[in-house]
């Protein structure tokens, strides 16, 4: 097992738009490198014809009828929100520059 | 009596179903405890005492108007805080969700009110169910009853303090590898996981979906089965609960141990345990034989492969359940972002805890394009593999027996690196990742005076032979009328 390096972790924490700090990247690193190292132990298990196992209990896919159901209201939905304007959440910008 | 603390759930209903004492007597006496008593041991992270209140006068109301209570009437009850409440915080013990207050019940206290219990707060946890010491929760730690000095274990490790030094007569916890069962053996309670599908997830904050499951703890076995009746069964709402009949728990409790055969897996007893764990479980086997059970030697040769497996898959589906804490619809948000990006990148990494964030990390790298054969879909048939040692085990015993942990409760900061943490769980990831149901049972007291569990583990669905094999533990190894001494 290759020890990560600190861009591959850096990776890692941009796909899980999570953001570190400095120290925590180095920390992450040697962290996720020894468990990495610890848990590839399964690469020596024998799965052969195995199917990989998603569900704790064979299950088939549960679908209702497609029929309107009673829900949230709008107002409570919206009670835990950090900001927003009426009925939409509001963000910053995605385009840059769009702000107004 | 001066008290009601320490009566059993079973006690509390029948005496408030009949008028021998109110509700609200019930109810004050847990809100009195827990003002005296959770100062020093920090099992709760809300007391909800004005409505706890208020129902219990309304439960006393109408037993007077002549109606008929319900199977858990007046039971003051704590619910570990990733449960949902309507109206009440709920955190999940993280900052990513401080002052949430949701909009709606989840199944679990749903179903506890209908059956007339009263949720008087919220347990602390490990943030989001990730630990097993409860030292990971982002509001403060919880200390074990039995020694303050000691951790609870973790993560239902508020529920499983609460319930052993008297403060509520039981409680909901969650359990994903072992967070039901290893904190009730740490604080001398008994906790049950349900097969996976017997308890609605509805309402439940999600860890690892296909792991996660609701279960009680209790003083007692009956108390068990009581809890594990109101929140059992079928809910439209959770797409993986089952559709299956739901059997009278109570019903097998007295019918012992007799003709039942119990297997010891080599594995579990192979390993480093405690002399005073394998000393209880010596006692545990010899009195499981004396009450007529017979025991077996099986093997499960794929139980070194559960940690590193769990350890997989579990923050696998943790990296990605936790995607929807982005500080946009609900929960913190950071103040200083520059673009969404930046808002979901900078709230993120302020409002989770490191032991949060080194799990997303991992999830996402075992998911990662490339990777995820490697790690992700291994693991996962490494987990059938584990599922087949269980049927294999399952067609020839009834019932499985193990110590639920190497060790009795551990001394806080003792577990120095994220690893050490994971291995305490060592001997109750399994049953999660086969989706069976495991109990934790007291089965002795330890030499430094902290309790040791047995654990239990049963066939799919059948919860019934855990709780009668537990009620034989009980009545013959357990810790009878022997309480915590730590907080008075």
């Amino acid at each position: 097992m290759p020890d990560l390096t600190r861009k591959e972790v850096e990776e890692i924490a941009l796909l899980a738009r999570l953001h570190l700090e400095p120290a925590e990247l180095e920390k992450m690193r040697v962290e996720l490198g020894a468990m990495l190292e610890h848990f590839g132990a399964i690469a020596a298990a024998d799965t052969t014809d195995i199917p990989p196992m998603t569900h704790a209990v064979p299950m088939d896919m549960a679908l209702r009828a497609d029929e309107p159901q009673p829900s949230l209201s709008v107002e409570d939905a919206l009670r835990g929100v950090p900001k927003h304007d009426g009925n939409l959440f509001v963000v910053p910008a995605i385009i840059p520059g769009s702000e107004s | 009596v001066t008290t009601t603390a320490y009566w059993t759930a079973a006690e509390i209903a029948k005496r408030v179903g009949s008028g021998e004492i109110t509700a609200e007597r019930v109810v004050g006496d847990a809100l009195a405890r827990i003002a005296e008593v959770d100062k020093k041991l920090g099992a709760f992270l809300v007391v909800d005492r004005e409505r706890a209140l208020t129902a219990a006068k309304l439960l006393d109301e109408r037993r007077k108007a002549g109606d008929k209570l319900g199977p858990l009437a007046g039971v003051p009850i704590a619910l570990k805080d990733n449960l949902v409440t309507k109206d009440v915080a709920t955190t999940a013990g993280s900052r990513i969700l401080a002052g949430w207050i949701p909009p709606y019940d989840g199944s679990a206290s749903e179903k506890l009110r209908a059956a007339d219990a009263i949720v008087v707060g919220k347990a602390n946890l490990d943030e989001f169910g990730m630990g097993s010491s409860t030292e990971r929760s982002a509001w403060k730690p919880t200390r074990n009853p039995w020694n303050v000095e000691r951790v609870p274990g973790g993560s239902s490790g508020g529920s499983a303090a609460a319930v052993s030094a008297g403060l509520v007569a039981a409680s909901l916890g969650t359990d994903t590898g072992g967070s039901i069962r290893q904190p009730a053996a740490f604080c001398g309670v008994v906790g049950l996981k349900p097969t996976y599908g017997r308890v609605s997830r509805w309402g439940v904050i999600a860890f690892a979906s296909s792991l996660d499951q609701v279960g009680p703890l209790t003083r007692t076995v009956a108390d068990a089965a009581l809890l594990l009746q109101a929140i059992a069964g079928h809910d439209a709402r959770d797409a993986t609960s089952l559709p299956a009949p739901v059997p009278e728990f109570s019903a097998a409790l007295g019918s012992g141990v007799r003709g039942l055969k119990i297997g010891l897996p080599r594995e579990y007893f192979d390993t480093q345990l405690d002399n005073d764990v394998r000393a209880a479980l010596d006692k545990t086997i010899a009195a499981l034989r004396d009450a007529g059970a017979t025991t077996v030697d099986v093997t499960l040769p794929h139980t070194k492969l559960a940690l590193p497996a769990y350890y997989l898959v579990a923050p696998s589906e943790a990296s990605s359940n936790l995607a929807r804490y982005d500080g946009i619809r609900y929960g913190a948000r950071a103040e200083t972002a520059t673009s969404l990006e930046d808002l979901y990148k900078k709230t993120r990494g302020a409002g989770f805890g490191p032991e949060v964030k080194r799990r997303i990390m991992l999830g996402t790298y075992a998911l990662r394009s490339g990777y995820y054969d490697a790690y992700y879909k291994k693991a996962q048939q490494v987990r059938a593999l584990i599922k087949r040692d269980f049927e294999r085990v399952f067609a020839e015993v009834d019932v499985v027996l193990t110590p639920t942990t190497p060790t009795t409760a551990f001394a806080f900061g003792a577990k120095a690196t994220p690893l050490d943490m994971y291995l305490a769980d060592v001997f109750t990831l399994s049953c999660n990742l086969a989706g069976l149901p495991g109990m934790s049972v007291p089965c002795g007291l330890g030499a430094d005076g902290l309790p040791i569990g047995a654990q239990l583990l049963g066939k799919g669905l059948d919860e019934a032979t855990l709780l009668r094999v537990g009620a034989v533990i009980e009545a013959t190894v357990g810790l009878g009328d022997r309480r915590p001494g730590g907080v008075g």
